[in-house]
Order: structure tokens, then sequence, then C-alpha cells
């Protein structure tokens, strides 16, 4: 069996095989693959003997679900207005320079992938970022670097 | 410092653990006690929309129907707003009470709170006040369950059709409606389904009787409510206020002293200007002079170093990316909203274009499916009409 078969079988046996499992199951394939894989719809189609398009139609709807690889952390900084406000840009700047991509890439290492989300409901200490699910706020260029570099070391795995 | 005009509340975030007593209390009366002690608060729904809570409960309750559900909406994505957030990190305990009075009072079994992705970091702490509730509920032998549904990042999920849909497992696209949710819900089972605000101030209304909820506020907009402070103001952060206060009074307390103007209830929410401040009261439309402006909590506070064009790009960007596309008005509306408010700041067209656009967004109001097409117009020509000479120069 393959490791993605492996993976959906356990999910469908974690959350049930019935509809109201089919994003429960999706966010456990991406919180371990970082994205959902055309191999991985299939297999949730089959699991939940629902059609692959409709798994596709799920998959594809929610911002925090993709279908293309994204690296191990994922960072979303917030570009909503109060964030944007406290300087949003200067975040996404140093984090180019930082990790050497573009907001959208992942690194060659395959270790973080920089985009951009809506509200993350941090307003009152903006700018605000979340790396795959721990928030990150009151953001400045050094406080960014640091953060990255604390990853880089993967001192997070401490915790 | 200055003289503060509004008075702080602590209802909400107080240190009090109740549930057993609150729990007992209602428990021994009567359904239509209960509920008409809702009623008699005056509570409104405070995710924005302002429905009357106690009648939602009492809809569900008269549904005869075995299988019902109760669902706490903690999908708190609109631009501005935090609060959710801040209630369920430090008084989890409160939301739960109200969904065990809730569920007992209409017949359900089982709850759910639908948490949005972006706060999956409060998922433990929330869990483990799961768990001790539970073991109240069993010493009590109440058959009521609480899970917790996790979003994925998706603002229109906060619509409560749209809730239900993604929790079966489908794309988040509002449903018609009639029928409403306490009809029709989640599973097409009849459901009531708050904000998270609004279950948690049950808990003081049936703590402290509806008396003291109906002493604070104004006509129709009764209690307290929690706003979500940000923006260019020295104290961003979030606050217990009385409803109905005036947006004047807030400004003096709140603002850097330079405010032009305040977007209430965020991106689908109203723009007021400067010169509107003193007429303009923050709470449900009534009987009062001026405007009043419901909210779900947030408050963005801009002061004049701040482009308005800039302000009214990034929510209609948010729009156009939240949007489901499900219908034609929202999905296309959005887009050239955004691409017009381009084209007449670069010259390429008139300034009398921002008319057409407004009657565009006027359009989507009267013919989207759900209230995030309809809701745009509100900052849409808010903005617009205040502040033109923005738009254009």
């Amino acid at each position: 069996m393959t490791a993605v078969k492996q993976l959906v079988k356990g999910l469908a046996e974690q959350h049930g095989r019935n509809e109201e499992s089919l994003l429960p199951i999706l966010q456990g394939i991406v919180s371990q693959e970082q994205h959902i894989s055309e191999d991985a719809m299939v297999e949730v189609a089959r699991e939940l003997n629902i059609s692959a398009a409709q798994v596709y139609g799920t998959a594809t709807f929610y911002s925090f679900l993709h279908t293309k690889p994204l690296g191990k952390f994922v960072i979303r900084v917030c570009k909503t207005i109060t964030c944007m406000m406290h300087g949003k840009n200067q975040i996404i700047k140093e984090l180019e320079t930082v990790l050497k991509i573009n907001l959208g890439e992942t690194t060659h290492d395959g270790k973080f992938t920089l985009l951009e989300t809506n509200c993350l409901g941090q307003c009152h200490k903006g700018p605000a970022m979340l790396i795959n699910d721990k928030p990150y706020t009151q953001l400045t260029p050094e406080k960014v670097r640091e953060i990255i570099m604390m990853y880089r070391h993967e001192e997070v795995r401490a915790n | 410092m200055k003289k503060k005009h509004l008075q702080r509340l602590d209802l909400i975030f107080k240190n009090e653990h109740d549930t057993e007593a609150i729990l007992e209390k209602t428990f021994k009366r009567s359904n239509d006690d209960v509920i008409n002690d809702l009623i008699s608060s005056g509570l409104k729904g405070r995710g924005g929309a302002g429905f009357p809570t106690g009648l939602k409960w009492k809809l569900a309750s008269e549904e005869e129907t075995e299988v019902k559900y109760v669902i706490c909406n903690a999908d708190e994505g609109e631009p501005g707003t935090f609060k959710d957030r801040e209630i369920l990190s430090s008084v989890p305990h409160k939301v739960l009470a109200g969904m065990a009075v809730c569920a007992r009072i209409i017949g359900a079994k089982k709850g759910f709170i639908y948490l949005r992705g972006e706060y999956l970091f409060l998922k433990p702490q929330l869990l483990e006040a799961i768990d001790k509730f539970h073991s109240l509920l069993d010493e009590m032998k109440v058959d009521f369950r609480v899970e917790i549904f996790l979003g994925s990042g998706a603002y229109i999920c906060g619509e409560e059709s749209a809730l239900f849909e993604s929790m079966e497992g489908k794309r988040g696209e509002p449903r018609n409606k009639p029928p409403f949710p306490t009809a029709q819900g989640y599973k097409d089972k009849p459901t009531v389904i708050n904000n998270v605000e609004t279950l948690a101030h049950t808990y003081s209304i049936f703590k402290y009787g509806p008396e003291k909820f109906r002493d604070l506020g104004i006509q129709d907009s009764r209690g307290s409510k929690v706003f979500s402070v940000s923006g260019d103001t020295p104290v961003p952060g979030i606050y217990e206020l009385e409803f109905g206060m005036s947006l004047q009074k807030f400004v003096d307390d709140f603002a850097d002293g330079d405010a032009k103007a305040v977007q209430v209830g965020g991106a689908s929410g109203f723009c007021v200007p400067r010169k509107r401040f003193d007429k303009t009261v923050i709470g449900y439309q009534g009987k009062l002079r001026g405007t009043s402006l419901p909210t779900g909590g947030s408050m963005m506070i801009f002061n004049s170093s701040r482009s308005m064009y800039n302000v009214l790009h990034n929510y209609l960007d948010f729009f156009v990316e939240e949007s489901c596309g499900q219908c034609t008005p929202c999905r296309v509306g959005t887009q050239q909203l955004l691409l017009g408010v381009e084209a007449v700041k670069k010259g390429e067209q008139p300034s009398s274009y921002l008319d057409k656009l407004m009657d565009l967004a006027e359009a989507m109001r009267i013919t989207a499916k759900c209230g995030l097409g309809q809701s745009v117009a509100n900052s849409f020509s808010s903005i617009v009409e205040n502040f033109k000479e923005e738009m254009i120069y």
C-alpha cells in the first residue's frame, strides 16, 4: 500500500466514512503532506464512496487546502487593511530577502513557502503572520529574521 | 490623559465559574420562562446581523423533529474583528454553558463549535475546556456533547448556511433562504447557530437576570457589546462597552486625535467620515435621531495620513478573493468594482464612472444571493460618497 493510501485510510478510520468527515480528512492530509495530491483526492473519493469531482470541488474551495506542493513551513502574512497600515509590505520584503524567494514561491530546500492571506484576526497586533498554525504578531523586520532563523535551526521542534 | 466618556464594562470577561449553578437553575424552569427571559433581555445576535436570540431559540424549540443541533459560530473572519478569539480563549466555559441551555430548550443532543482555521492554535485549550464541561454534564446526567469542527480559511463560511455546507463536506456556498436554519440547518435538521459572543452573553443573562442586561444600552440595542478596536489608535484591543454609544464619544476615547473616518462593522460595514461622528450611534436601527449602525464589533480608525482609496482597494481585493463565486452579481460585481476604481484612479475612466460603479454596488445589494455580495455596497458607497476626491486624484 502506498504512503498516501495508508494516510487516507487511517484518516477515514479516525473521522468516519461519511460526507461530514471530508473536510477533516482533507485537513489531515494537508497537515501531513502540506498539500492534497491528485492521488490523495482519488483515494479519499474511494474511501468515502463519493465522486472524485466532489472531493476536488471541496479541496479547491478553501484557501488553507492546497492542491500544489508547498514547503514544510507555510508562512501566511496577513494583507488585510490594519496589518497593511502597520507595515505588512516591509515584512514581506524582509521575508523575501531572508528566504531568497518571491511572494508565492517555495525555497529550493522545500522548507518555506511564502504566501499572503486575508484577515487573521490579530488586527490589534499587526502586522501578523501564521507559520503553519502558529501565529506571530507585532512583527518587525528584525523579529522576522529571528523567527526564520529559529525555524531554520529547527529549534521549534524542541517545543 | 483625556477624560473617558464611555464606561468600560466587565461582564463577558469576568472571571466567574457558575456553569453548574446556571444549568441547575435554568433546567428547573420551563422552556417558556427561559426563552421569555432571553427575549425580554433584548439580546440580539452579536455576529452583526442582530436577530433576537430568544426568538431564534423559540423557533427551533417549536420544530417537531427528533434530531436538532446547536452550533457556535466561531468563524470570525470579518476584517477588524478579533473579539471571539479572546472570548474563546479566556471564558470558553460561558459559551459552552450557553450552548447547553440552548440544547436543553430546543432538544438537541449534539453541538459544534465551528472554529476558523486561522484559530487552530486555540484548539488544544478549547478541547480541555470541552472535556471539563463534558465531565460536568456526565455528573448532572445531561445528554449533550460538543465537538470542534475546524474551518479551512474561507470568510464566506461565517455565513450560516455556507457554514453548514462546509460541515457537510461541500464547498462553502450559501443556500437560499428560506428555509431558515431554525427549520432546516445542518444536515437539514433544525439548528440554532449563534455567535460566540451571543452565547457568552446568555451566561450573564441566566446568572444575573434579564433586567441587568436590559438596563444597559438604548432602545433596540440592549446590553453590552465587545468591540475590536484597531487602526490608528494608541490603544488597540478588545473593549466591552455599553451598546448604543455615540461614535463621537468612541472617537474621543479611542482615536489618536486625528481621526478622519471610522469603518464600523469591517469590510462589509460602513465608513463614517469625521463630519458624521456626532450624528452616528453604534447600534441597531430604532427611533433614534441620526444614523445608527450595527456592527459585529469591528471598529477600524483611520487618521488623516491614510488614503481612503487604499482602504477601499484593500476591501475590494478582499471581497474578490472571498466571494464564493456561486452567483454572478457577486462574482463579477466584486471584480468589476475593483477594476473600476483602479481605472478611475489611473484616469482611464472619467470621475462620473464612480456613479456607475455605485449603481453596480446597489444592484449587487438587491440581487446577490447572500450577505457577502449584498453588503459590498455598504463600504463601497460610503467610502466613495464621502471621499470622492481621494478616489479620483
